[in-house]
């Protein structure tokens, strides 16, 4: 039996590290500094980089999160604290269809509410696509976590005066945080590496570009143009590339593992 | 000595979890700086008296009661009294500790009097000192005061849990089987406790063990299926009470 669930993981686990494996072998061939820190260039040239998708999909997948994060906290907490109100079930039972939208159906969705009114592909439009694929995920997240805190500490808190409010946002909130943050992370993750969402919203570009009114670069988007694109030179600048997004994204959950630590950890 | 004044009381108070009746019209007084013992098997009711009385029934669902609540003759259930600025006057300790897990200790006994936040850092201290010091928790926890409150024991989390309640200085505490999942030397301390808070507070102690009860409190009622039994000095509830029913489970015939 042990035995069986040994190979169940090692065959969960196999998938992922031949990906990693992959993309190493493919891509750290092509990653240099400049890699990082240039521009692309025309084909043929050699030396460019993706500077401009690595600004963009911080910038993108920032506004993102600034939209998404506290939108589904938010609700995760009133759907958790008030679980019987009306306003708490629709939200729930929506949030789960949604959970179950393909992610190009939302980015389609974002073309015709955004793009299709401005008459322009701009990286908000982008962001906002993202935002509406987070939120179902932080709020459920948010939820079940929040489910978690015993009721005996909510009571404690009233119990000294506390208002519902505060109780929730102080103590239980509080409570729960590092297991939301881990949550939030996930959906981060999840969102960083989405492409479909991103094709006719924030489109794209080959330029540096700062202005979330216009189309701008994403890493997800320049994996794509490369590894369609006709040159051997582009196929490894793709895998280069998907490589730098994986790393993107460790480094965002290292960090961000890192502020939340445990306060206590240290000196307990 | 004249009698202490009247702290506390309930007039025909009556309390339902919607067509449930859990507590059935009790009237009942508790004086200024006593230990009020309320006994009964499980279920009788006295747990939900309790917590009528500083307004957490309540928040239960589908809690609501008819009757009064008087503290220091004021109807807690008036349409002026906020049930927050109440909790403040009417502490409560449960019967599982629950510090706040992500609070250090000191925050933790801080915890009420920060919601107006008008105490300056100075006197902050001073009250935090005081209420672990009443607690009989400072000795244990004076050098480490900014750690973690759940790295400490069961009894320890309790008397953390009583500092934090003490702290604001209410005038009555409600204390709800506060030694049911603490082990005897746990249960001796906070015993020993509830006797020194007596001297400055009013306590409402609910409880199973009945020699609890004899051990710490001046007066004893008895609580049976949401009806007060009896209510009396402890030393004539256990003695010698009036009802048949009361004495069968002091000495243990049922419950």
């Amino acid at each position: 039996m042990v035995g069986l669930m040994i190979g169940a993981v090692i065959l969960a686990v196999l998938p992922l590290l031949f990906i990693l494996l992959n993309l190493v072998l493919k891509g750290a061939g092509s990653l240099s500094l400049a890699f990082f820190t240039r521009m692309p260039v025309p084909a043929g040239e050699t030396g460019g980089g993706v500077a401009h998708a690595i600004v963009g999909t911080l910038i993108i997948v920032g506004m993102a999160s600034l939209f998404g994060l506290p939108l589904g906290i938010g609700a995760g907490v009133f759907c958790a604290e008030y679980p019987g109100a009306r306003l708490a079930k629709l939200t729930r039972f929506v949030s789960d269809v949604m959970n179950g939208t393909p992610s190009i159906v939302v980015g389609v969705f974002a073309w015709a509410l955004i793009v299709a009114r401005t008459k322009q592909f701009s990286a908000l439009a982008g962001s906002c696509a993202l935002a509406m694929l987070m939120v179902p995920m932080v709020m459920r997240t948010t939820e079940e976590l929040i489910k978690l805190v015993p009721n005996s500490l909510r009571e404690a808190a009233l119990a000294l005066g506390y208002s519902r409010w505060r109780t929730s946002v102080t103590i239980v909130l509080r409570t729960a945080l590092p297991g939301i943050v881990t949550g939030s992370l996930l959906a981060v993750a999840r969102i960083a590496g989405e492409t479909a969402p991103l094709l006719f919203t924030a489109l794209g570009s080959q330029f540096m570009s700062l202005k979330i009114t216009e189309p701008m670069a994403a890493l997800p988007l320049t994996v794509f143009n490369y590894a369609i694109g006709p040159y051997e030179e582009w196929h490894r600048y793709a895998w280069a590339t998907a490589l730098v997004l994986i790393m993107v994204v460790l480094v965002l959950s290292l960090a961000a593992r890192l502020a939340t630590r445990q306060r206590f950890s240290g000196n307990a | 000595m004249p009698e202490p004044a009247l702290r506390l009381a309930t007039e025909r108070l009556t309390a339902m979890y919607g067509k449930l009746t859990a507590v059935k019209d009790v009237t009942l007084a508790f004086r200024a700086n006593t230990v009020n013992a309320l006994i009964g098997p499980s279920g009788c009711g006295k747990s939900t008296y309790l917590r009528t009385l500083n307004r957490m029934h309540e928040l239960s669902e589908g809690g609501w009661i008819t009757g009064r609540v008087l503290l220091d003759g004021e109807d807690v259930y008036g349409s002026r009294v906020s049930p927050m600025q109440l909790r403040r006057r009417i502490g409560m300790v449960f019967q599982k500790p629950t510090p706040f897990p992500t609070m250090s200790i000191y925050d933790n006994v801080a915890a009420g009097l920060r919601i107006d936040g008008r105490l300056r850092r100075g006197e902050l201290d001073a009250v935090v000192e005081r209420s672990l010091r009443q607690a009989a928790l400072w000795d244990e926890v004076k050098d480490r005061l900014k750690t973690s409150a759940i790295a400490l024991s069961g009894g320890q989390q309790q008397r953390l849990c009583i500092a934090r309640t003490v702290a604001p200085r209410p005038e009555v505490i409600l204390l709800d089987e506060p030694t049911a999942s603490l082990d005897p030397a746990g249960t001796q301390r906070i015993e020993e406790l509830v006797f020194e808070l007596k001297r400055e507070f009013t306590l409402v102690i609910v409880t199973h063990n009945m020699q609890q009860a004899a051990r710490v409190s001046d007066t004893t009622t008895f609580f049976y299926l949401g009806t007060m039994v009896e209510s009396g000095p402890t030393r004539q509830i256990f003695t010698a009470p009036a009802e048949e029913r009361t004495e069968a489970y002091i000495t243990g015939r049922f419950g």
